[in-house]
């Protein structure tokens, strides 16, 4: 995660080099490349306000080809540590019957898409239990979680932040920071992380 | 192939579907797909190919001429092997330009053709065929046998590829996707479905872009990179980007130069 390599020493004040054929590729500063994305997406889409986003902290990963520095890397952590609302009423618990719909659920939020409830589309990533065969690989298999953390509270808490924002436990992660954008509600949260570690959830059986 | 496999182990493991349905979908799908496989001339995608020949030789626009004369880059006319050296760098316009760039600007150049509806139609659909579709194709199948080169020989086309390459891992909007999150690995897959890695020059690069444009039997339709890029957007939960922009265009340059010496055999046909 935080090796150095060569390209990122190069990565001077605003400009930015690409780690392949750096030596013979012109450096593409920043106002140059967000004139580019100004002209693939011009205006804001109605509604889509709060989904548009490139904020300091996708800035930066892109920027590090999501391999920071150590100081960088602090910063982020902390950065994101500080989004992470957990619910009023102190519950992270939700349902798990309702957490594996979600979980199962890739579609929503697309400009083809209606409005609709977003789904949380885990499965596209993570293997979550030993029924489902149509899973992917670009996380972890979450088979047991629950379970292989004793279902303590403490745990719960933390995969509810982990879900809520992935970056506040690993900056520039693959997974999406579904609370913080709000892509998820807070129920849906709550289902998921009882998907996760309810003793009766397909997860942990 | 690597498609034609993934679908191949998504019926394998049919019987562990949440959804039995989901399996008998797949298997149908698949059903059709070796039909398609075993004999090339039944891929729908040379009916493309076959409209593209006509538009191109057809008298059209303000100035009632051909296509013939446009320039893709081998010189007026020339066909054969200029869609392996594309997106490269155009001294008459000042630009990096795709073949879909390329065809507009020929249109409204030498055509003086109505190109607003060219580009609404952009993307075929039932009762609705789309001239740079088949177009492309057409053109594409001239390089088939063909291998990518972009040599990236001028400052601008320079350019574009290091743009082409922040964008790749440009990450955005309220999913935090980039292209790198799927496509920068290994054997990796999202649900059932292979994903190529895209970063590096390779088999996989050179697989992908040496298939497009590729007949989508789950849409179809035939389909151009334009339109891959459109719908990894999609998937990517961005805003529709703007078709023929300069991003999309640097996007594809990256993408071809890490498909560097692969062979062109289009239109190829996939999921
Ligand atoms: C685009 C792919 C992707 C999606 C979608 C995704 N994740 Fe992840 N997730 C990852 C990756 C990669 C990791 C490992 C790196 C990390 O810890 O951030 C991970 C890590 C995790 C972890 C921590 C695992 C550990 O080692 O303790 C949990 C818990 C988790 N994901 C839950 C979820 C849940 C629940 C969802 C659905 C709401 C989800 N993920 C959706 C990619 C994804
Ligand atoms: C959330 C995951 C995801 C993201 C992000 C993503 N793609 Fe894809 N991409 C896919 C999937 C899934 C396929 C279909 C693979 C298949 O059919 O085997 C695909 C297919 C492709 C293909 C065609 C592959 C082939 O073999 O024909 C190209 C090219 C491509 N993507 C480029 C990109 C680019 C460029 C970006 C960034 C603008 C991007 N993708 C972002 C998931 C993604």
């Amino acid at each position: 995660m935080k090796k150095l390599s060569i390209s990122v020493f190069a990565l001077a004040g605003a400009l930015i080099v690409g780690p392949a054929h750096a030596q013979d590729m012109p450096k593409v500063d920043a106002k140059r490349l967000e004139e580019v994305t100004k002209a693939m997406w011009p205006k804001t889409p109605e509604g889509w306000e709060k989904r548009i986003s490139f904020d300091e902290t996708q800035a930066i990963c892109s920027q590090y080809r999501n391999d920071l520095p150590q100081a960088e890397f602090d910063k982020v952590k902390a950065r994101e540590l500080a989004t992470v609302k957990f619910p009023a009423d102190g519950k992270v618990l939700g349902d798990w019957k309702a957490g594996q719909r979600a979980a199962n659920n890739g579609r929503g939020g697309t400009f083809t898409d209606k409005p609709m409830t977003n789904g949380g589309n885990c499965y596209a990533c993570h293997q979550m239990d030993r029924f489902e065969l149509s899973y992917g690989t670009l996380g972890p298999s979450l088979v047991n979680y629950g379970k292989d953390r004793k279902f303590a509270p403490e745990e719960a808490k933390a995969a509810y932040a982990k879900i809520y924002n992935s970056m506040s436990v690993l900056p520039c992660s693959t997974m999406p920071r579904f609370g913080y954008h709000g892509f998820l509600t807070e129920q849906q949260l709550k289902d998921l992380t009882a998907l996760l570690f309810d003793p009766e959830s397909p997860v942990n059986k | 192939m690597r498609v034609f496999m993934a679908l191949a182990m998504s019926v394998t493991l049919g019987a562990g579907f949440a959804h039995a349905q989901q399996a008998i979908d797949t298997e149908k799908e698949l059903e059709k797909y070796r039909q398609m496989m075993s004999d090339p001339m039944s891929n729908p995608g040379f009916l493309n190919v076959d409209r593209g020949e006509v538009l191109w030789a057809q008298k059209r626009g303000a100035k009632n001429v051909s296509l013939e004369g446009c320039d893709l880059g081998e010189g007026p006319g020339k066909l054969e092997g200029a869609y392996a050296k594309l997106p490269r760098f155009f001294a008459d316009t000042g630009k990096v330009m795709d073949l879909e760039q390329r065809l507009k600007h020929c249109m409204d150049t030498i055509q003086g053709l109505d190109t607003a509806d060219i580009v609404k139609r952009r993307f075929g659909r039932v009762g609705q065929t789309s001239d740079m579709e088949d177009l492309v194709a057409f053109i594409a199948n001239k390089s088939s046998g063909m291998k990518f080169s972009v040599p990236l020989s001028h400052p601008k086309e320079k350019e574009a590829f290091a743009i082409g390459q922040e964008l790749f891992f440009r990450r955005s909007d309220f999913q935090d996707f980039s292209c790198a999150t799927c496509h920068a690995e290994e054997s990796k897959r999202i649900r059932l479905q292979a994903l190529p890695q895209l970063n590096k020059p390779g088999k996989d690069a050179q697989a992908t872009m040496g298939s497009w444009p590729t007949y989508r039997v789950s849409q179809s339709q035939t389909r151009t990179m334009q339109h891959r890029l459109w719908d990894c957007y999609r998937q990517m939960r961005s805003p529709e980007p703007v078709y023929l922009s300069e991003g999309l265009t640097a996007l594809t340059l990256y993408l071809v130069k890490q498909a560097e010496g692969g062979e062109i055999q289009v239109p190829s046909i996939k999921r």
